[in-house]
């Protein structure tokens, strides 16, 4: 496509089932009752003037461009906000709203700086289009009367500035932030004339305000007045490319608009079904990191961990790599090799690094990101409802009337859909949250919880079983549903079981330290309150008893009937892009795609005959275990495509032991990363933008990554993938993604129906889309679930062992912020830094008094497995007991701290409990700074340093 | 492997059983190691881990065993 911008129908669309006629400039039009004329006339291909109205908004009626004459009513009422009427009559062009719309647009001119041939917005100015619209050929008033020309521009936000010069005070940014991004962070302040545009207090700039730079404002704005920097430094793009962005597993469309190669935008685009048009802070601005100096675009290797890296060229570093791999399978046996899936990279090429593994390394040790994040939301989901994915997609939250948030915080590490549940949150929702710490959502502007089980950090368990007590106890089940389409036996062991006096609110109270009353008042809103949806996180899964919580949470849902409608459901909010995609695609050690069982001959065969190999039929070694096996010698080379387990895993010091005990360390990525610093070869990776393929987001969709640029590394990450494949002799000839898309819907019965061309014909696809379910599914389990009859699962509470105690007396549980983005290579790397330049500690008011600790003081974070140092930040958002911090920043590296435990069933870490002392420090801790010199000196690349020498 | 690490996985399988019948309690857990674990996972904690297990757990490893047994036979 070129550069056009995508229509805009001035209101949004009504959603009415009933149709009305009227005639439009003598043309007749059929729309959905509640259609404005504005929108019906630009339905029909025409076109009426207007400044403060775009389809992404509510209607308002101020500008007064959009005035039409409609026969038989008095005056020219606005088209934006007259519906239409069933054999109305419009007029949208006539002598007299020409020269009302004149008047009009002379007004906002006779203010407005004429520089339009050197603004940045030149050609792409809807008050300029206005201006051209209405026929404006001069301004009756002159220029030199009172006006706004001289005010200073705000360019405190790193990515746009605000030019109140060029501001047409139309309020559609301060709506756009209030309705569509739901922060409320703009206001239009003063009256008359002297109303302006401000972010929050008068002594507020764009950066110290509540502003959350999602952009929704800049993409809503009709004139220069909020811009992009990049187009001023740049300017106008000449073509844009729909594509997928890369951060969370949200999956919004967005459109790469480029010059050349050269990207200068990213803009939400519209149509896209898991975003509808808005964006966040990562995607829309934080893409600076592709062209980072940082980023490795060179081949490397190394003998050894204490020597320099060595650039080599990409036939020397193949080479080699398949020469190692092979010397260490022949000594070592296949078991002994490895590989790591990534949950960032589009899922042909995680499949095929899953299939490398498998088919050419000859084991089943392949893992994925998912192993420490949702890896129990996979095997909770498939016990209970038969698939290992979440039940909705993101539309469903519009017709939620109670909605449940379990150890999530959408608003930070969801953006995009926080601001949707946000914006049902303000239509009259009902809210639950349970979770330790006061996440925004529970008290933000016009919006404030109903409960919030502020729980003990491990009790999750107990919890939710106290929250079935009460439904099965206070009759509140759904027990026709659950007669309907589960296991009635299985439900009635269930019931006996949550009905125990044990499992009461009140019995529990000395364990969650929730109020009883609080439970059971939650309880009975989620059962009674109409469609009761459940939105859940990290702070579900990563817990020793993660994958119970998740059964847990699947036995509420059934036992109250919300689940297979619009509204209802279960829903993993996932962590990165494709992290739903990389489990799909067969990432774990004991399934093949589709989540089929390694040990299936029947399914196994099926690979077998179309890979030409025989597979290993039993299960291979988890990340964790792969750590461990390196530890005796039985594992001793590992292929990590796009991931950096040093700094994401648990237990740094375990980590790093269990990577340097091994033999060959391969690690494909943008930069020279944390896990970088104890690998052999490296081998430089491609960015989203310069790839094509597919994601999978959190709600099962499908959707189209596509190549804007040439990769600075010369290759896309599947075609490294395949050049390694073939020199260890499989004999691979993909040419595109889309070929590598065939196989796994050849193979993959809930792909069947997927592939490049269909996902370019309706932009994306909900699996499973095969015979039974042709054009995808937005919402599963509506007839029945995909198991058959749901299972409930009785889930006991089990305390973790991670006990606090007099040396380790508070519980430290972890986190994201919305500015960063998991390790943060990638986020660290871009002006997102401005909001969050390190990790810091949450500590509430009376430990961190206990303690002399003062807002802002150094202090030492310590647990029984390490420790390491960090800024604190005293606040009651934590309870007395908890402290909270995030992961993003290897400089604090806060997994020095976390322990082995892990989920029972998948071992997925206990990252959300540690036990921990915090005391004011000085400074780094020894580790963290023997870090940063072994770091430093990893991180010496060979050719660098002879020019430094000769210099 | 780390067989203090091994035994504690295999406990913590059967406790979170808990509320079975023992008998059940070590099918599932046996069913569960089957399933997931890795051969290597499996045979160092029958070769040394089973005094470390909990009695549920011990149960499931031998059964564990003895399928291996029949299906290498």
């Amino acid at each position: 496509m070129g550069y056009e911008p995508q229509a805009d129908f001035g209101t949004p669309a009504s959603t009415a089932g009933t149709q009305v006629t009227l005639t439009i400039d003598g043309r007749a039009v059929t729309v959905p009752a509640g259609t404005t004329v504005m929108r019906a006339a630009a339905e029909s291909g025409g076109s009426i003037p207007k400044l403060c109205a775009t389809d992404s908004l509510k209607q308002f009626g101020s500008c007064r461009l959009c005035l039409v004459e409609i026969e038989g009513a008095r005056g020219t009422p606005a088209s934006c906000t007259t519906p239409v009427a069933e054999g109305m009559v419009v007029h949208t062009q006539t002598p007299r709203l020409q020269k009302l719309r004149r008047g009009v647009m002379e007004l906002y001119i006779s203010d407005h700086p004429l520089d339009c041939l050197t603004c940045s917005d030149n050609n792409d100015c809807e008050l300029q289009d206005q201006a051209a619209a209405v026929g404006l050929r001069d301004v009756r008033y002159g220029y030199s009367g009172e006006n706004h020309l001289g005010e200073m521009p705000d360019i405190s936000n790193p990515y746009f500035d605000f030019d109140p010069s060029k501001c047409i005070v139309c309020s559609r940014c301060v709506r756009a932030c209030d309705e569509v991004q739901g922060t409320l962070a703009l206001t239009i302040d003063g009256r008359g004339f002297d109303s302006k545009v401000s972010a929050g207090l008068a002594s507020d700039d764009f950066l110290s305000s509540e502003c959350v730079s999602c952009g929704a404002c800049v993409q809503a704005c009709p004139t220069a007045t909020l811009q992009e920097k990049a187009m001023k430094e740049i300017g106008k793009p000449e073509r844009a490319v729909v594509t997928t962005c890369a951060y969370c597993g949200v999956g919004c469309t967005f459109r790469a608009e480029m010059r050349g190669e050269q990207l200068v935008r990213m803009v939400p685009w519209k149509d896209g079904k898991a975003n509808r048009g808005h964006s966040c802070v990562k995607g829309r601005f934080a893409w600076g990191y592709a062209n980072h100096k940082d980023r490795i675009t060179r081949p490397m290797i190394r003998k050894s961990l204490d020597e320099p890296w060595q650039v080599v060229s990409w036939d020397e570093a193949i080479r080699y790599t398949a020469a190692e791999l092979k010397r260490i399978k022949d000594q070592h046996g296949a078991r002994a090799l490895g590989g790591i899936t990534s949950s960032r990279c589009t899922n042909e090429e995680a499949y095929l690094v899953q299939k490398l593994v498998r088919a050419g390394f000859g084991a089943n040790n392949v893992d994925t990101c998912a192993r420490v994040c949702h890896s129990p939301t996979g095997y909770g989901l498939s016990q209970t409802f038969g698939t290992s994915a979440g039940t909705q997609d993101f539309d469903s939250v519009m017709d939620a009337d109670v909605i449940l948030v379990i150890g999530a915080n959408p608003t930070d590490a969801h953006p995009v859909f926080g601001s949707r549940m946000k914006r049902r949150l303000r239509e009259g929702a009902k809210l639950i949250v349970i979770d330790p710490r006061r996440t925004d959502l529970v008290r933000s502007p016009h919006i404030q919880a109903d409960h919030h089980l502020a729980l003990q950090p491990g009790t999750n368990v107990a919890v939710l079983t106290a929250m079935a007590h009460v439904i099965v106890t206070e009759d509140l089940a759904n027990e026709a549903f659950v007669r309907e389409r589960c296991d009635w036996d299985e439900y009635q062991d269930w019931a006996r079981f949550v009905s125990d006096a044990r499992h009461s609110p009140e019995a529990l109270e000395p364990v969650t330290r929730v109020p009883a009353e609080e439970v059971r008042a939650a309880a009975r809103l989620y059962a009674t309150g109409g469609n009761g949806a459940i939105y859940y996180g990290l702070g579900v899964t990563e817990h020793s008893q993660g994958s119970s919580t998740v059964m847990a949470i699947a036995n509420l849902a059934m036992a109250t009937g919300n689940v297979g409608r619009s509204g209802v459901g279960v829903n993993p909010l996932r962590g990165q892009n494709n992290v739903q995609g990389s489990c799909d695609m067969g990432s774990f050690p004991h399934e093949l795609t589709g989540y089929r069982h390694i040990s299936n001959e029947a399914v196994r065969r099926q690979f077998e005959a179309d890979w030409g190999v025989p597979l290993d039929p039993e299960p291979g070694l988890r990340i964790n275990n792969m750590l461990d096996a390196a530890l005796d010698g039985s594992f001793r080379a590992i292929y990590i495509q796009g991931e950096d387990i040093l700094q994401s895993d648990p237990n740094t010091h375990h980590v790093a032991a269990g990577l340097k005990a091994m033999e060959c360390v391969i690690v494909q990525d943008l930069f020279l990363n944390e896990t970088a610093n104890y690998a052999h070869i490296f081998l430089p990776g491609s960015t989203f933008l310069e790839k094509n393929g597919t994601f999978t987001n959190a709600e099962r969709r499908i959707q189209p990554v596509r190549k804007v640029m040439e990769p600075a590394n010369g290759y896309e990450d599947w075609e490294v993938t395949q050049l390694l494949a073939n020199a260890m002799g499989l004999d691979w000839h993909y040419g595109h993604p889309a070929e590598i898309l065939d196989e796994i819907a050849r193979l993959t019965p809930t792909f069947a129906g997927v592939s490049w061309e269909r996902l370019e014909r309706d932009g994306s696809l909900q699996w499973p889309v095969n015979e039974k379910f042709p054009d995808g599914s937005p919402i599963m389990h509506v007839d029945g679930f995909v198991r058959g009859k749901g299972r409930f699962i009785v889930t006991d509470y089990v305390p973790t062992d991670e006990k606090t105690g007099p040396r380790f007396p508070l519980l430290l549980t972890t986190g994201r912020i919305l500015s960063q983005y998991n390790v943060g290579a990638q986020t660290r790397r871009t002006p997102n830094v401005l909001w969050h330049d390190g990790d810091v500690l949450e500590i509430h008011p009376s430990d961190a008094d206990n303690r002399g600790i003062k807002d802002g003081d150094w202090v030492k974070l310590a647990s029984r497995t390490g420790e390491t140092t960090l800024r604190a930040l005293v606040t009651d958002r934590v309870a007395p007991g908890v402290v909270y911090t995030t992961f993003h920043h290897p400089s604090a590296q806060v997994n020095v701290v976390t322990t082995d435990y892990s989920d029972w069933a998948t071992n997925c870490p206990e990252y959300k409990v540690t036990a921990v002392q915090v005391l004011p420090s000085n400074g780094p801790t020894d580790w963290q700074e023997d870090y940063a010199s072994w770091s430093e000196r990893s991180r010496r690349i060979r050719s660098e340093i002879e020019v430094e020498a000769a210099e | 492997m780390d067989i203090d690490r091994l035994a504690y996985m295999a406990n913590q399988i059967a406790r979170n059983f808990g509320t079975l019948p023992d008998d059940k309690a070590a099918q599932e857990t046996a069913r569960h190691i089957i399933a997931f674990w890795d051969p290597r996972m499996i045979g160092q904690t029958l070769e040394s881990g089973l005094p470390l297990l909990s009695p549920v757990a011990r149960a499931a490893m031998e059964q564990v065993a003895a399928a291996r047994s029949s299906r290498a036979a």
